[in-house]
């Protein structure tokens, strides 16, 4: 049995899942109880988890994004929850040089099975401090893990094997899609991290892309179907791990690949896909790997700015036309 | 703009009627264990600065000479699983909690047979069966882990088990992370959330080249610092390991009774340089002097004589025992062989994929024998 929910219920479900099926699991962060949220979330999960699972914080990120760790290092299962990933970056130290470092440093002695989740990329004319993409920055750390659902039913899935996995993972939402809806089985499932998924079977060109620019693929592949040519959309759903034979796979069959990451494109992952795909692809390609990035700018508040500097439909079409040699 | 010199640790220890002398109280026995846990880490100390100089050791290295007493001291008054987490001046803590030297010096050595595999460190040691969480090289870094491993004692005794927050967290740092943010925070936290830990700053009077005076406002006394955060605090004396005893036991207590945080500042001086490579310009020939004449094991050891009989012969056998355990060390750390190629690729996620390949416990793991009952 299948129900039409939003994204937002669907991460709720999957974290009270988990809280119902493992004591060890909790939920910490800035407003994420009395307030229910500061996107609602987190919304009822004080009234049936108590304050004691579900812990508000003072506005302090390194601080319980390093008490997160010290608790994952004692063995429990720590969600922490940062309002916008944008506020990470006052975290750095914690999340980038203890998390993925603990179980290295330690000899294999203790690791770091903690999740962190929040809202990633442009929220809506929130100016440059508050729009970070942070794919690019953090994809970089050996020892993290990041997932980047675009659909429900990948947020519940990826998110159930996110609180199980034994291993630091980056969670990353997107506040654009807090509200759309989609199908979700009532019944238990996960998601396995590292396998994409073909959102959009086609045979003329692969478009590759995770979280919400998904979306942006499958106009710009409805547009192109127009035109004759026909897109094969991958959603990669996790960078770290990187399900680069799925990839490879479709690019074998299309010969042509755009890849569409809505982080800045200097050593980004849109970046490392094009390397690997020009690796192991370099004699099927019929032409370079194309890439649609965010424009190289500090993301603007004006509307018209930002939804030029941002990756859309159109600088998707364009840059498919541009590959297969049909612009 | 020119501020009062600070006089350095200071104050003779405040006499204590006989009845709260808790560590006079423990006996001879436990006494001549802290003796010789002090031996043991400023032996091992001697030793790593000789071996430093002889590369076999690399990075930066900071050794404990000096502050023995606070480790010592500190770990004493806790529960063999109470945890602790500390900065990179790690050595005395990791060996204080039971870490074998040979182990210890294997890691600074870049050897498979250290307690992370060679891959931490002199800054990065970690016991976890001991109930040691690292060895932590970012100043302040351990300050939010420490409130994060008590957060879990508690959570995991009330919350899964239903009964009382039972265990105590020691989060020791340096006076120079005091000026870090995290620092600020952790104790914002550990104070609203009311979670077990004791931060404890071991005062040296510097960070590097810079003493508390320049670096750190309330310098002269940063309990004022506790009191922002509503936590109870003390000061103590940490040349004298009877008084660190004496100090942190009620403290420990306290906060294992209140399921509460606290905040000490334990005042120390560390003999030598900051690390291997420090001149220690910014401090004065006397002062040194004034200091080593403190020495914290000459204490110890003179009240063992004066108190207890201990003899100049068993003093001598103490040393001996002592020197001979860590030469031993020194030698099984040369031996012990550095880690295969493959152990780049291991610890770097639990799960194997692509090019990891999972995880494995050190050697250490099954090779350790209880150094103390
Ligand atoms: C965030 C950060 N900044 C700078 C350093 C370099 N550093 C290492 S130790 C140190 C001094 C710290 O002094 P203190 O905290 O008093 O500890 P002590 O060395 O006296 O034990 C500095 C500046 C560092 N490790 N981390
Ligand atoms: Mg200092």
């Amino acid at each position: 049995m299948t129900r039409t929910i939003e994204f937002r219920d669907a991460l709720r479900e999957a974290m009270s899942e988990e809280m119902r099926r493992d004591q060890r699991v909790f939920l910490m962060g800035e407003e994420v109880a009395e307030y229910n949220g500061a996107y609602k979330v987190s919304r009822g999960m004080l009234d049936e988890f108590g304050p004691r699972r579900v812990i508000d914080t003072p506005i302090s990120e390194s601080g319980f994004a390093g008490l997160g760790i010290g608790a994952a290092m004692m063995g429990l299962r720590p969600i922490i929850e940062f309002m916008s990933w944008s506020f990470s970056l006052v975290a750095a130290d914690p999340i980038l040089n203890n998390a993925p470092k603990m179980l290295y440093m330690s000899g294999g002695q203790v690791g770091c099975p903690i999740v962190y989740r929040g809202n990633d990329g442009a929220g809506g004319q929130l100016g440059s401090t508050h729009s970070w993409c942070v794919e690019a920055l953090y994809s970089n750390v050996p020892g993290v893990k990041i997932a980047i659902p675009h659909t429900p039913y990948d947020a519940k899935g990826l998110l159930k094997t996110a609180i199980r996995d034994e291993d630091p993972v980056f969670f990353l939402e997107s506040e654009r899609l807090l509200s759309v809806t989609g199908e979700v089985p009532e019944e238990e499932y996960t998601v396995p991290f590292g396998q994409a998924k073909i959102v959009r079977p086609g045979k003329d060109c692969t478009v590759v892309s995770f979280g919400r620019p998904v979306y942006f693929c499958l106009d710009a592949a409805e547009e192109l179907a127009k035109e004759g040519i026909d897109c094969e959309v991958i959603d990669g759903r996790t960078i770290r791990p990187l399900d680069i034979d799925t990839i490879v796979a479709s690019v074998k069959n299309t010969n042509y690949c755009v890849v569409v990451d809505q982080s800045w494109s200097f050593a980004s992952p849109g970046s490392e896909i094009a390397a690997q795909v020009h690796q192991h692809c370099f004699d099927d390609l019929d032409n370079y790997v194309g890439r649609v990035h965010s424009d190289d700018v500090p993301a603007p508040y004006a509307q018209n700015l930002e939804q030029e500097m941002l990756p859309n439909a159109r600088k998707i079409t364009e840059a498919v036309r541009a590959v297969t040699y049909n612009a | 703009m020119t501020r009062p010199m600070r006089t350095m640790p200071t104050a003779p220890p405040k006499p204590r009627p006989a009845d709260e002398n808790l560590a006079a109280a423990l006996g001879p026995e436990v006494l001549r264990s802290w003796l010789r846990d002090m031996l043991l880490i400023r032996e091992f100390e001697v030793r790593t600065m000789q071996a430093y100089q002889n590369r076999q050791i690399g990075g930066f290295c900071h050794v404990y000479i000096g502050q023995e007493a606070v480790a010592v001291g500190c770990t004493a008054a806790v529960n063999r699983n109470d945890p602790i987490v500390t900065a990179y001046r790690d050595h005395g803590h990791a060996l204080a909690r039971g870490l074998e030297p040979r182990f210890a010096m294997a890691e600074m050595f870049g050897r498979i047979g250290g307690c992370a595999k060679g891959k931490g460190g002199s800054m990065h040691f970690f016991d976890v069966p001991n109930h040691m969480y690292g060895g932590h090289g970012i100043v302040g870094a351990q300050t939010p882990l420490g409130t994060g491993l008590a957060f879990a004692t508690k959570y995991e005794d009330e919350v899964i088990n239903g009964g009382s927050s039972s265990r105590v967290t020691l989060c020791f740092l340096g006076d120079g992370a005091l000026n870090q943010g995290a620092f600020h925070e952790a104790l914002n936290l550990a104070s609203v959330l009311d979670i077990p830990v004791i931060f404890v700053v071991e005062n040296n009077g510097y960070s590097m080249g810079t003493s508390i005076t320049r670096g750190t406002s309330m310098g002269h006394d940063i309990t004022t610092k506790a009191i922002g955060y509503g936590m109870e605090s003390a000061v103590i004396e940490g040349m004298d390991v009877m008084d660190v005893y004496n100090g942190m036991k009620p403290m420990v207590d306290a906060c294992r009774a209140a399921s509460r945080p606290a905040f000490v500042e334990i005042r120390t001086y560390r003999f030598k340089g900051h690390s291997m490579s420090d001149p220690r310009k910014y401090r004065t020939k006397d002062e040194e002097a004034k200091f080593e004449a403190e020495d914290p094991i000459d204490k110890l050891a003179d009240y063992m004589m004066s108190e207890h009989g201990l003899s100049e012969d068993e003093y001598k056998s103490l040393t001996k025992s002592v020197r001979t355990e860590v030469r031993e060390a020194v030698k099984w750390a040369e031996q012990s062989p550095p880690p295969d190629l493959d152990e780049l690729y291991t610890d770097v996620y639990v799960e194997r994929w692509g090019p990891y390949l999972g995880t494995s416990p050190p050697p250490m793991m099954q090779e350790r024998s209880e150094r103390r009952p």
